[in-house]
């Protein structure tokens, strides 16, 4: 048997165990019961990981800044951000080393309640400056290795096989799959949920069931395997419709792509239709001119971001007890500013695990500091700490999964207690 | 598989042939348009030329497979191989309907101001609710410049769906990808058009050196990416007189890795440094309009036409706003190393053209671009023995762009069932090809909801923010969102609900009691969303 037929077998066996529930349903009218059993097999009370893909290259050394070296202000003699204290537009105080950018306003909550933790110099062994390259690396999970047919994402659904899993148990919100999420488990895409179907006016619904058939019967695989994730998927909506699910705890998501994306997140969140890896990408962090310091586009990048956050944290409540967010970026930027006064790619760069009952306020790093001698190649923040360690404290304490190999094949954690996050 | 021996066959006669009359002529006609063999594979005419319109066009009009069938295929595709031959004034007429399509940049930032320009001309200080609603009054709609991405937009639809130069509209989308610029970065909003005017267009049958020196020099890739800004960082340079000034690595990377040698094509991080070092002063005219054309930005528009009035006498053309310019004291003046190779000190504006040399003629280049084009045009994963005849064409023939389709377009591999129909449709294409197949046009004038359906599957023309350009294998198009907005977009289009698009649903489906209904299936169905 070949790959592609072994994929395709798995795919037709997942689509016969889904399809012999959802046959019944056919469009708009799926039963009380289907949704029930889908929500108590698929939910109750599941764990739920959200990911943020800062695309781009965050700086993490404005993000979260080490302002009690002196280093980093000589650096930066234009864009350091100022030490807590100094005024208007002073960074935020976490540990009296390290400060968090002044635009993360709303993170400070977070932070102060102990549900939010910072990983600094963290990212990838493989050193290339190549955004592509360094994306592709971590969406794949296996740096080094190139040729890695799936993503982590799509790994860690595959690690834990459910046969009868929702349509929703994998989305991404936005136009088209991440490479961390793709692979032989089914996933979805979306960038709006509240557009989602054939939108042709009454003939809608009809032309969905044809489509559906077609799809069905499609020559491409990769054609018939989105097709019917896409049909499944509609099906489910129809019934649960999010959309009714309006922000609550006064939470209020700013309007940039990722408040909106986040908020959506949240509605599935609370359709319970058994959602369990969703991912996002945020866009914006190649600040290789002019990026500001309190001010300016990075800042307001930030700003968005972190607004987000705190709307999502808000509006979940209690319930961000299940839901871990995480975010990662490809790379951190050079130490020194550049001739732009912006930054060029460099090396480390910071995390953020904010919810699912991590152990917070605190910034987890094994810190080198910032003289030339301790650098990188001599100008990059060194990596001390490895993605995939990060992500692995999430999957295996968050997400309960067993064999962390089986995600990140050919990786072992260091077992440091010094990046224990839960 | 084909019959790759003959092709191999004939493209060494090709570039024997061509390798005495490169040189010495201009950049566009690097060489005379070899002809096509195709290898005899077994497939009808009708299902050849059905692969010759898919891939080198935008798929068949209505009746012009047969069209092409009867012409012969190899006739066919060595007419588009000379765009110059085909007729092609029905689309050039309606293109006359978008007049920034043929103004410079200074002339663009005069016509549409940038609106911050207009607020300090006219004393407005401060952003706010009040600002706008002024800035409003003093730029009317026609003098925004949201009007040049619109009618940049509308070209490119007109093109694809009417241009009888099929091959190339193609390769203008494939090589303005490869050479990304975003028009939603700042200032390049005014420059992406001319970009592709003047840097892309002129040479996609020409050399790939002289692409890329045309869009290494080209104000709109200096801005996107930042090397206009990057200067000197020694003492006496630039940074001597102007605090913070110093390099900026990010034009020298991506030339590097995504426009020539590829990112596993044997550079190192000190390369991208030495090479950032040999760019120093390659930079513009800072792209904001000459101080006297700013005021009163209404009252010129109702005035004069658009575009050409109150240029400022006297200034001569390279200190035009937007335009290129070398500036002496920001450029590093010491000797530099790249790829091994010694730049010797003093060389100036040169230092930099030397790395395009190095770079056009670098073997791992050869391969970039080689499985670049395959990958385009023959499936997502091209076979690795015609990418590297295709990238031995390339070499011997130094980069001579029609010798390398030539290579492509008669070899087995892309006359073969494995890739036949195997490669997915962008949005882009699935819009125009669905449109063509409708016998549909688009009104230059009013293609902005065909647009936003485009950027609704994924695809916001000339937005593409990453230097990498857009991808082009089936898993970077298809979502379960985006096939829905397919799937709508087919249905809209059918039912003659996107306004600017006329298309007539029975040209797919003769006879039908339901011909809306029919195109909507065809149109959303799987098969018509592979090529």
């Amino acid at each position: 048997m070949t790959a592609e037929t072994l994929m395709n077998a798995q795919h037709d066996r997942r689509f016969f165990l889904k399809s012999s529930g959802l046959a019944l349903a056919g469009f708009g009218f799926a039963p009380g019961f289907l949704r029930r059993a889908l929500a108590d097999t698929a939910s109750g009370r599941r764990k739920i990981l959200v990911t943020i893909f800062q695309r781009g290259a965050v700086d993490g050394l404005a993000m979260v800044s080490p302002v009690a070296e002196a280093a980093y202000s000589a650096a930066r003699p234009s864009i350091a951000i100022p030490p807590p204290g100094s005024g208007k537009g002073a960074a935020f105080d976490l540990d009296g080393h390290f400060a968090l950018h002044p635009a993360l306003v709303a993170l400070r909550p977070l932070w102060n309640e102990g549900s939010l933790a910072i990983v600094h110099a963290v990212g990838s062994p493989d050193p290339t400056r190549s955004h592509f390259d360094a994306q592709d690396s971590l969406d794949a999970g296996t740096p080094g290795v190139k040729s890695t047919p799936d993503g982590w994402q799509n790994r860690l659904l595959q690690a834990r096989p459910e046969p009868a899993a929702s349509a929703f148990r994998a989305v991404a919100l936005q136009p088209n799959l991440p490479r961390s999420l793709a692979g032989r488990a089914a996933a979805l895409s979306m960038g709006a949920v509240s557009d989602f179907g054939v939108r042709a006016g009454r003939s809608g619904e009809a032309l969905a069931a044809c489509f559906s058939r077609d799809y069905a019967a499609a020559a491409d695989g990769g054609l018939r395997t989105t097709g019917r994730e896409a049909f499944d998927a509609l099906r489910v909506l129809q019934e649960a419709n999010p959309g009714r699910f309006t922000e609550e705890h006064g939470a209020a998501y700013p309007s940039a792509p990722i408040g909106q994306r986040l908020k959506q997140i949240a509605q599935l969140i609370k359709a319970d239709i058994g959602l369990e890896i969703a991912a996002t990408d945020c866009t914006g962090w190649d600040t290789h001119a002019g990026q500001g310091s309190s001010t300016g586009p990075l800042a307001a990048r930030l700003g968005e971001l972190g607004d987000a956050l705190g709307a999502f944290a808000g509006d979940l409540c209690e319930r961000m007890a299940d839901v871990c967010v995480v975010t990662m970026t490809e790379f951190g930027r050079t130490v020194k500013e550049n001739g732009t006064r912006g930054t060029d790619h460099g090396h480390g760069s910071v995390m953020l695990v904010l919810g699912g009952g991590v152990r917070g306020r605190r910034v987890v790093t094994r810190w080198k500091g910032l003289r030339e001698a301790d650098l990188f190649e001599g100008r990059d923040l060194a990596v001390t700490t490895d993605h995939r360690e990060v992500l692995g404290e999430v999957l295996t304490s968050h997400l309960g999964l067993k064999d962390l190999k089986a995600v990140f094949p050919g990786f072992a954690s260091s077992g440091s207690q010094a990046v224990k996050l839960f | 598989m084909g019959t790759p021996l003959a092709s191999r066959v004939f493209v060494s006669a090709a570039f024997l042939a061509l390798a005495g009359c490169s040189g010495s002529k201009p950049a566009g006609t690097a060489s005379a348009v070899p002809a096509i063999a195709l290898p005899a594979n077994g497939w009808s005419e009708e299902k050849q030329a059905r692969h010759a319109l898919d891939r080198l066009g935008y798929g068949p009009r209505p009746g012009e497979s047969s069209d092409v069938a009867r012409l012969g295929v190899g006739a066919w595709i060595r007419r588009q191989m000379d765009p110059l031959r085909v007729e092609d004034t029905a689309a050039e007429a309606r293109l006359r309907s978008l007049p920034t399509l043929g103004m410079s940049v200074p002339e663009l930032l005069r016509a549409f101001p940038r609106p911050q320009d207009v607020a300090k001309a006219n004393g407005i200080e401060k952003d706010g609710p009040d600002a706008r609603e002024k800035l409003k009054e003093l730029i009317p709609a026609g003098r925004r410049p949201a009007v040049i991405e619109q009618e940049l937009a509308a070209a490119k639809l007109v093109r694809a769906v009417e241009s009888r130069r099929q091959l190339q509209e193609v390769l203008v989308d494939f090589w303005f990808n490869h050479f990304n610029v975003a028009a939603d970065k700042g200032e390049d909003r005014w420059m992406v058009g001319a970009y592709e005017r003047d840097a892309i267009r002129p040479f996609v049958f020409g050399r790939f050196h002289d692409l890329l020196r045309a869009t290494a020099s080209h104000p709109a890739m200096l801005f996107y990416l930042d090397n206009w800004t990057s200067s000197w960082e020694g003492p006496g340079g630039a940074a001597g007189k102007r605090r913070r000034a110093g390099i900026n690595e990010n034009y020298a990377r991506e030339l590097l890795e995504l426009h020539t040698l590829g990112v596993d094509g044997g550079y190192t991080q000190a390369d991208v440094r030495e090479v950032a070092r040999c760019f120093t002063g390659w930079s513009i005219v800072p792209p904001r309009a000459a101080r006297a054309a700013e005021k009163g930005a209404g009252a010129m528009a109702s005035g004069g036409g658009m575009g050409l009035g109150a240029k400022k006498a006297g200034t001569p053309p390279a200190s035009e706003p937007g335009t290129f310019v070398f500036r002496p004291r920001a450029h590093d003046p010491g000797e530099k190393t790249v790829l091994g190779v010694v730049i010797p000190a003093g060389g100036g504006r040169r230092d930099a053209e030397l790395v395009l040399d190095l770079l056009a003629r670098h073997p791992s280049t050869a391969r970039f671009v080689a499985a670049k084009l395959c990958r385009r045009f023959v499936a997502d994963d091209p076979p690795p023995a015609l990418v590297s005849r295709v990238a031995e064409v390339f070499t011997h023939t130094d980069g001579d762009l029609r010798a390398v389709y030539a290579a492509i377009f008669s070899a087995g591999e892309f006359w073969s069932d494995a890739a036949f129909h195997v490669k997915t449709k962008t949005p882009l294409e699935l819009a125009a090809s669905s449109i063509r197949a409708l016998g549909g046009r688009v009104d230059a004038a009013a293609a902005a909801p065909l647009v936003r359906q485009i950027a609704l599957m994924g695809q916001p023309l000339y937005k593409c923010q990453p230097p990498t350009g857009w991808g082009d294998t089936a898993e970077s198009w298809v979502g379960a969102g985006t096939l829905m907005n397919r799937l709508t977009f087919g249905a809209a289009l059918a039912g003659g609900k996107i306004p600017g698009v006329a298309a007539d649903p029975s040209r797919m489906a003769k006879d039908a009691s339901d011909p809306v209904r029919v195109a909507t299936l065809l149109l959303g169905g799987p098969d018509f969303q592979k090529k």
